[in-house]
């Protein structure tokens, strides 16, 4: 056989091979969450080098975001001219525990919001300067910084009666079939984590180390550009940055990871 | 001067005849310049080229990078602890990149 049939061979088995795995996907059982003692945190699913990397503070990338957040936390900001140091005092003390509480139910609101939309609000509220674009690296590295003030404690989201109903839309969105491929977050990553899906490992979806530094990115990034990846791959049209619906998602994701340990600035493959 | 970020690693004591590992850890894109936008416009190179470390001025640590190496590179080696003194960092790059670091080691 020519090369070229031994490719396209090759590449009607693989079809096969997805065709197959999806077909696996349509007929599984409903989702059912996993039990919390058998949760992982990605970095179990990570080879030792990855692992390596994240736990060395002098070879963790997104440790230089946290270099950046310090110095960001200490500058006055907007027309108040006033650092978030000047209200919160030192991060290592105010913050710690915060990030692990996030997304949390803002009153005014009457809706939860995540720690890049607090930092935000805060922002324009108190420092009357412009908010920060998502993503941006300044944004990034505020958030790693008062992330990393929470490394090594329990998540621990306060979802009371007003929040609720957040959670229950973001569980919805967990288990809804979307986009051309038909695929619900639980069917990967409730059902199918301990599998592969092109040679990487599915894993749990535990967003317990964002802002993370991802090593396909080069970067970091948050866990609202990893959801839109996600959507992305099931060929589903993402929503925008900062849109309710993946808040929702957000604050479901953190009270499923409940009690499990932070690792901000965390790597991932 | 660039506003490059880097995180260094040397032991603060050592004694004499002592391997040390060192690392270092600095912020830059590594734009690779053959990447495109969406435009069809090349994104120009934009790089570090070279790395020096050196204890008490005697060059210990050299590398030439080049395009294929990743964003935010990262460098660990060793060397012998001689004598107490300040381990230093250079890195330099396109478009005038050039940031410093440098730490000080105590030797009995």
């Amino acid at each position: 056989m020519s090369a070229r049939a031994d490719n396209r061979a090759a590449a009607a088995l693989r079809a096969l091979g997805i065709a197959a795995w999806l077909t696996v996907l349509a007929q599984a059982a409903p989702a059912s969450e996993i039990p919390l003692p058998e949760r992982r945190s990605g970095y179990a699913f990570m080879r030792a080098e990855t692992r390596a990397m994240q736990d060395d503070d002098s070879a963790n990338p997104g440790m230089l975001w946290v270099l950046d957040g310090d110095r960001l936390w200490n500058a006055k900001a907007g027309a108040a001219a006033r650092a978030c140091a000047d209200c919160h005092g030192d991060a290592r003390m105010s913050m710690r525990g915060v990030a692990a509480r996030y997304p949390a139910y803002d009153a005014a609101r009457a809706r939860p919001v995540n720690l890049q939309q607090r930092i935000n609000l805060c922002r324009s509220e108190h420092q009357q300067a412009q908010p920060l674009a998502s993503e941006s690296r300044d944004l990034l590295a505020l958030a790693a910084y008062v992330g990393r003030q929470s490394r090594g404690l329990p998540i621990a989201p306060e979802v009371d009666e007003r929040a609720k109903p957040f959670l229950e839309a973001g569980r919805a969105a967990f288990q809804r079939r979307q986009g051309q491929l038909n695929l619900s977050c639980a069917q990967c990553h409730d059902d199918n984590w301990d599998r592969r899906l092109a040679g990487n490992a599915i894993t749990q979806a535990h967003p317990n180390g964002y802002p993370i530094y991802r090593l396909e990115w080069q970067g970091l990034g948050s866990l609202q550009r990893r959801l839109r990846n996600c959507l992305v791959g099931t060929r589903t049209q993402a929503y925008d940055y900062g849109d309710a619906e993946l808040v929702n998602l957000e604050l479901f994701l953190m009270w499923r990871a409940r009690g499990m340990i932070l690792e901000t600035p965390a790597v991932r493959p | 001067m660039s506003t490059a970020r880097a995180l260094i690693n040397v032991p603060a004591t050592a004694r004499r005849g002592d391997i040390i590992d060192i690392k270092a850890l600095i912020s830059h894109e590594m734009e690779t310049g053959f990447r495109r936008t969406q435009l069809g416009v090349p994104i120009p190179r934009d790089i570090i080229t070279q790395f020096v470390c050196t204890y008490n001025g005697a060059e210990i640590f050299r590398a030439e990078f080049h395009p294929a190496i990743a964003a935010n590179p990262f460098l660990a080696f060793s060397t012998i602890a001689t004598e107490s003194g300040t381990i230093a960092f250079h890195w330099t790059g396109d478009n005038g990149f050039s940031a410093t670091e440098s730490a000080a080691i105590s030797v009995a």
